[in-house]
């Protein structure tokens, strides 16, 4: 629980851990049906519509660079920005 | 006809604009009146965008008084519009119905906005929903849980629960929605109107802000059929900003919806008929089945082997893909930062107050999945499967045109009851994922009442890029009064 809510950068209270440590422990024994199914032959769908319409496969454009004079409306929404950038805590530490 | 009558559809709104009964300026604001009067019980609506909406409503007016109609009147002008508030819209608080998004402004219009919008479109404001999508009864909202129109002590379904409780109670003539593993059509059936989901990569979502790239699906709830049809043409079609969305040609679907429905194959899950279906539920599906076969469909039993697996398949793919997508959301960029004395401080803190119980879970949960040494047991797993349940839709519509479902195993369930069990809430999905998992496209459309009056939906899928075959069906039962069966 303490290191997948480290993976995912949760800090969680020590009343969350106890309840979601339950609620996961339910949800992944109930997930595990899917071994009860022999997968060895089969493909992940890796796309939606790969399989299903022939013809359909997802187009990707021409690599063309495009105006995006957007940075002023973006960082006001930052909660902390110094054009050009985003302000945050120092990360050179450790 | 008065301004306030809750049946406005797009074309009396049309008619009305054009004959010019009414003006669309006066029009928004008795949808504001209304939203005003009606909204403190509902909670359907997080923001509202009145000088957005009056803005266009002015120019749709100018147009029509320069003698615009028909082909020169744009097909939606003047039809009052809401949106989920998972869709970015510019100048709009847009907030997924999250802490973490609270004062989130977005910088640009959604491309299905966008659309929506030259077509003439007036935005009235932005719906209530679980937080970024995740749930099925809006109880998940960080801004308080939406109220059923049909019965207040009931949820309206989950997640798009404010957009179809706000075309329910005529608060919009038509509302956008976003359905992953049923938020259209489950919140559609609980409310008792038409909710469509388009095939995937038919809608582009750019601008929609991801809880799980690989199902997510933005769709249109409406008044009735011929509406849905109307905003699926506006909004369908590929687009350069969303790599996933599919090139093929837009068809006319206001026509194709009108073509007969005799001699058409409809399949009947038997696996979904089972244990677990609230008898009520049952009854009338069964009906609106006979219905269709009253109207020269030839029904067909099918089997969809790995329905059973769906549920498990589905809350592995959905948070995995979540706890990807939601990893941007750290206080650096946007919304809400908790400071901390170092970076991950900051987004620890930033991440613990910003999100809500279910979105914690569910991070955790595909975090869980996706980690080393588990990847290959769950996630990988579980695409394999979903390859199993698409498979069995292929299999299916070999055979049948369409298949016909329940939309949900039971009619709208009491808010609270079913919050403390997030194990129970998710198994309420279950006819709702299979869809989504193989990315085809459905609609759930009113079927009847239980006896103390809540709406049934019955569900519509078709093979992909079949949205006139499920509209041509919902369209012919609902002409044939299947709506209040």
């Amino acid at each position: 629980m303490l290191r997948v809510a480290e993976l995912a950068h949760l800090e969680l209270t020590p009343a969350e851990i106890e309840l979601y440590r339950g609620q996961l422990d339910e949800i992944l024994n109930y997930i595990g049906k899917l071994e009860k199914l022999d997968v060895s032959n089969v493909e992940p769908m890796a796309q939606v519509l790969f399989a299903g319409a022939p013809g359909e496969h997802p187009e990707l454009r021409d690599d063309v660079v495009l105006p995006c004079d957007v940075a002023d409306a973006v960082l006001a929404q930052a909660p902390d920005a110094a054009k050009p950038f985003f302000r945050v805590p120092k990360v050179i530490e450790r | 006809m008065t301004a306030t009558n809750p049946t406005w559809t797009v074309s009396t709104v049309r008619d009305a604009l054009a004959s010019r009964k009414i003006s669309a300026r006066e029009l928004a604001s008795d949808f504001y009146a209304r939203i005003e009067k009606r909204n403190p019980e509902l909670n359907a609506y997080l923001a509202l965008s009145p000088e957005r909406a009056y803005a266009k409503a002015d120019r749709i007016d100018a147009l029509i008084s320069k003698g615009a109609k028909g082909d020169t009147l744009p097909p939606l002008a003047g039809v009052p519009i809401a949106i989920k508030d998972v869709i970015s819209t510019q100048g709009t608080r847009t907030t997924c119905g999250s802490k973490i998004l609270e004062t989130y402004v977005p910088p640009y219009d959604a491309t299905a906005i966008e659309r929506l919008e030259k077509a003439g479109a007036v935005f009235l404001g932005k719906t209530n929903c679980d937080e970024f999508a995740m749930g099925s009864s809006n109880e998940n909202s960080a801004y308080g849980a939406v109220r059923n129109p049909v019965s207040l002590d009931r949820v309206p379904g989950g997640s798009s629960g404010g957009s179809a409780a706000a075309v329910a109670a005529g608060l919009a003539v038509a509302a956008l929605g976003t359905d992953t593993g049923g938020s259209i059509r489950q919140p559609g059936a609980c409310c008792g109107v038409p909710g469509l989901m388009p095939t995937y990569g038919r809608v582009s979502r750019y601008g929609l802000i991801a809880f799980a790239s690989s199902l997510d699906r933005i769709g249109p709830l409406t008044q009735n059929v011929t509406d849905a049809a109307t905003i699926m043409s506006i909004i369908a079609g590929h687009d350069p900003n969303d790599s996933t969305s599919a090139s093929a040609a837009v068809p006319n679907y206001a026509s194709e919806i009108e073509q007969p429905i005799e001699g058409l194959r409809i399949g009947v899950p038997e696996d979904y008929f089972g244990e677990g279906l609230e008898p009520e539920v049952r009854r009338n599906v069964q009906a609106g089945i006979s219905l269709l076969e009253k109207l020269g469909c030839k029904r067909i039993p099918i089997q969809m082997p790995h329905t059973d697996y769906a549920i498990a398949t589905y809350y592995i793919v959905a948070t995995a893909e979540a706890s990807s997508n939601l990893a941007r959301f750290d206080g650096v960029r946007y919304g809400l930062r908790v400071p901390g004395a170092t970076l991950g401080e900051m987004y620890r803190k930033t991440r613990e107050r910003g999100f809500g119980p279910e979105v914690k879970r569910r991070i955790m949960l595909g975090t869980y999945v996706l980690s080393a040494g588990y990847y290959d047991a769950y996630y990988l797993r579980a695409q394999k499967v979903r390859t199993l349940i698409a498979r069995d839709f292929a299999d299916a519509f070999q055979k049948v045109d369409a298949i016909i479902a329940p939309t949900a195993p039971t009619p709208a369930f009491r808010l609270g009851e079913k919050t403390a069990d997030p194990l129970q809430m998710y198994l309420a999905d279950i006819f709702t994922v299979t869809g989504s998992l193989a990315g085809v496209p459905g609609i759930s459309i009113p079927c009847g009442k239980t006896k103390c009056g809540l709406p049934i939906g019955m569900q519509i899928l078709a093979p992909h890029f079949g949205e006139s075959r499920v509209m041509q069906l919902a369209r012919a039962f609902e002409k044939a009064g299947g709506f209040t069966i």
